[in-house]
């Protein structure tokens, strides 16, 4: 073991260095935010001002774009989560080869680039006269994020005791209640999981989206586009308040657990 | 089938499979299809659409063995994510087995935590961020001037260098986890076995750690890689002229030529590209589609 021992503060060092690429980049953006430069840098440093901020609030199509952002991934959780929970249980009372093949069909979407996702969707649906709009990028979205929700539902199935429902059957219940006080609890934590990743995985999307979107703005589009045509260190100002926004829930969540992990310790004692 | 009707009843069944009927043939089979049904035909106005010159050929296709520099972007990129994919292993690596082995493990929710903050953070602002420390007057520049390591400032942004900095710094999580699960999984006693039978470092990472992360290092790489290969963002923002991606030239031929039928075509390639890789990768590391999709 003297052996690993003299390796580990190579490995700690390791660790920080890492951790220093991951945070210094948006350290430097952040920065940015504050530089009274026309162009985003943090050299040479012009001086300090907060007009990149006024000049954020004051962006009518930014609000616009996050509006539409809020929309689409709320849209998204409420279709995958039906969806991929469906699909789960559907699966999951299969076997063989027909279990295989539905299960690579689910994984597939996963594994397929966002643009062709997009397009795809986009050019089925115009088929049907369904323009492009923020209820395709919806639908492009929903294809790959349902197949996260069906993953996780699956794994937590694996778990489940299924003489509970056949218990529940053989005292009367209804199939309705069955899933609805028996099976969905059990569920719940990996509904909840799912929720949340579809959530993000719809905020962050910008491949499908872009395809899929016709004329309106979601957030990553419009900063893509901002970034694109005359940057301006507003777009740093974005970015300092959604790295705070993160690391203020961060910090919540990390709190949080702390303070349950003192108190199961406590209970243990 | 029968189990599912015996313990949810007709309409619940019909109504779970309705569900996955809807996601599979409306938004991924249908779709898809569709798509390759496309790339076959000609581009032409909607009053023609149907008409006699709407017939299927290879044209789409063959516009792109036609032109020297889609071909060669096509293999850039191909070549490129491979390299992306390779790094990402080559950092993940000692960090997932630090992670899973040598960290302290009331350090680790914490750890994690730090990790993930970049990427929750999107991966547009990702991408800008590095756009800012790779200019010319940028802090790398100025930090590796003021060092003494170079005496001219680099040019980052030219050729696939900053392409490959940016991709490698967006994706190395989604390598770093996969390795992490399936290291976490591997019985520490082996390792220790290994070293008690006088195995060197080396040996042990070789013979016990590295197998045992088989089905890791097939679904971070699977990931990486299609990530990498699929990507806009990072490509438009950090590459020049001379290094374009696959993704932008589809994307070309789908707004800016607005020939969606040619478009398709690439896009299909582009999906075939990610589709050879999977299965090589599954043949490569003997591992199944349940291995990859963790």
């Amino acid at each position: 073991m003297s052996q690993a021992r003299r390796s580990d503060w190579l490995f700690h060092a390791y660790m920080v260095v890492f951790l220093l690429y991951m945070l210094l980049p948006l350290v430097v953006m952040g920065g940015a935010a504050f530089n009274d430069s026309r162009f985003p840098s943090v050299y040479p440093w012009v001086g300090f001002t907060d007009r990149w901020f006024v000049e954020l609030w004051n962006d009518g199509r930014l609000w616009g774009a996050f509006r539409n952002t809020l929309f689409v991934a709320l849209a998204v959780v409420g279709l995958s989560i039906p969806i991929g929970t469906a699909a789960a249980i559907l699966i999951n009372s299969l076997s063989g080869a027909a279990r295989s093949v539905l299960y690579g069909l689910m994984v597939a979407p996963v594994l397929t680039p966002g643009a062709v996702i997009g397009i795809s969707t986009l050019l089925f649906w115009n088929k049907f006269s369904v323009p492009a709009g923020l209820h395709l990028s919806v639908l492009g979205q929903v294809s790959y994020i349902a197949a996260f929700v069906m993953l996780l539902v699956l794994a937590r199935l694996q778990s489940f005791d299924r003489q509970l429902e056949e218990a529940a059957l053989d005292l009367g219940a209804s199939h309705a209640q069955v899933l609805r006080r028996i099976l969905l609890p059990h569920l719940y934590p990996a509904i909840g999981a799912g929720a949340a990743i579809a959530f993000f995985q719809s905020i962050e999307n910008f491949n499908t989206t872009l395809f899929t979107r016709g004329t309106y703005d979601t957030l990553t589009v419009y900063v893509f586009s901002k970034v694109r045509s005359g940057i301006t260190p507003t777009i740093n100002a974005l970015a300092l308040i959604l790295i705070s926004v993160t690391l203020a829930c961060a910090i919540c969540y990390e709190i949080s657990r702390r303070r349950s992990e003192k108190r199961a310790a406590r209970t243990a004692e | 089938m029968n189990d599912l009707l015996r313990r949810y009843g007709p309409v619940l069944s019909i109504l779970f499979a309705a569900l996955t009927a809807f996601w599979l043939l409306a938004l991924v089979v249908l779709p898809d299809l569709y798509l390759f049904e496309n790339s076959f035909r000609p581009y032409l106005p909607i009053s023609e659409v149907g008409g006699p010159k709407d017939f299927y050929s290879f044209d789409n296709y063959l516009t792109f063995f036609h032109s020297p520099i889609h071909i060669q972007v096509f293999v850039w990129t191909i070549v490129y994510s491979t390299v992306v994919t390779v790094l990402c292993f080559v950092i993940a690596y000692p960090l997932a087995y630090y992670l899973s082995k040598v960290a302290r493990s009331n350090l680790l929710p914490t750890l994690f935590l730090l990790i993930l903050v970049p990427l929750w953070v999107s991966e547009v602002l990702r991408s800008f961020a590095w756009f800012i420390i790779l200019a010319l007057k940028g802090p790398l520049n100025i930090l590796l001037l003021g060092i003494g390591v170079i005496d001219q400032p680099i040019r980052w942004l030219t050729g696939f260098r900053g392409v490959i900095i940016g991709l490698v710094y967006t994706y190395v999580l989604f390598m770093l986890f996969p390795l992490y699960n399936a290291i976490q999984s591997l019985d520490t006693n082996q390792i220790e076995a290994a070293e008690d039978l006088g195995s060197p470092w080396w040996r042990t990472h070789w013979r016990v750690i590295l197998p045992h992360a088989k089905p890791g290092i097939a679904s971070g790489s699977v990931m990486v890689f299609m990530l990498s290969a699929g990507s806009i963002l990072v490509p438009t923002l950090l590459a020049s002229t001379s290094s374009r991606w696959f993704t932008e030239i589809i994307q070309q031929w789908m707004f800016e030529s607005q020939d969606w039928n040619t478009g398709s075509a690439y896009a299909f390639m582009l999906l075939l590209l990610c589709t050879i890789f999977v299965s090589v990768v599954m043949r490569l590391f003997r591992v199944k589609l349940s291995d990859i999709a963790k």
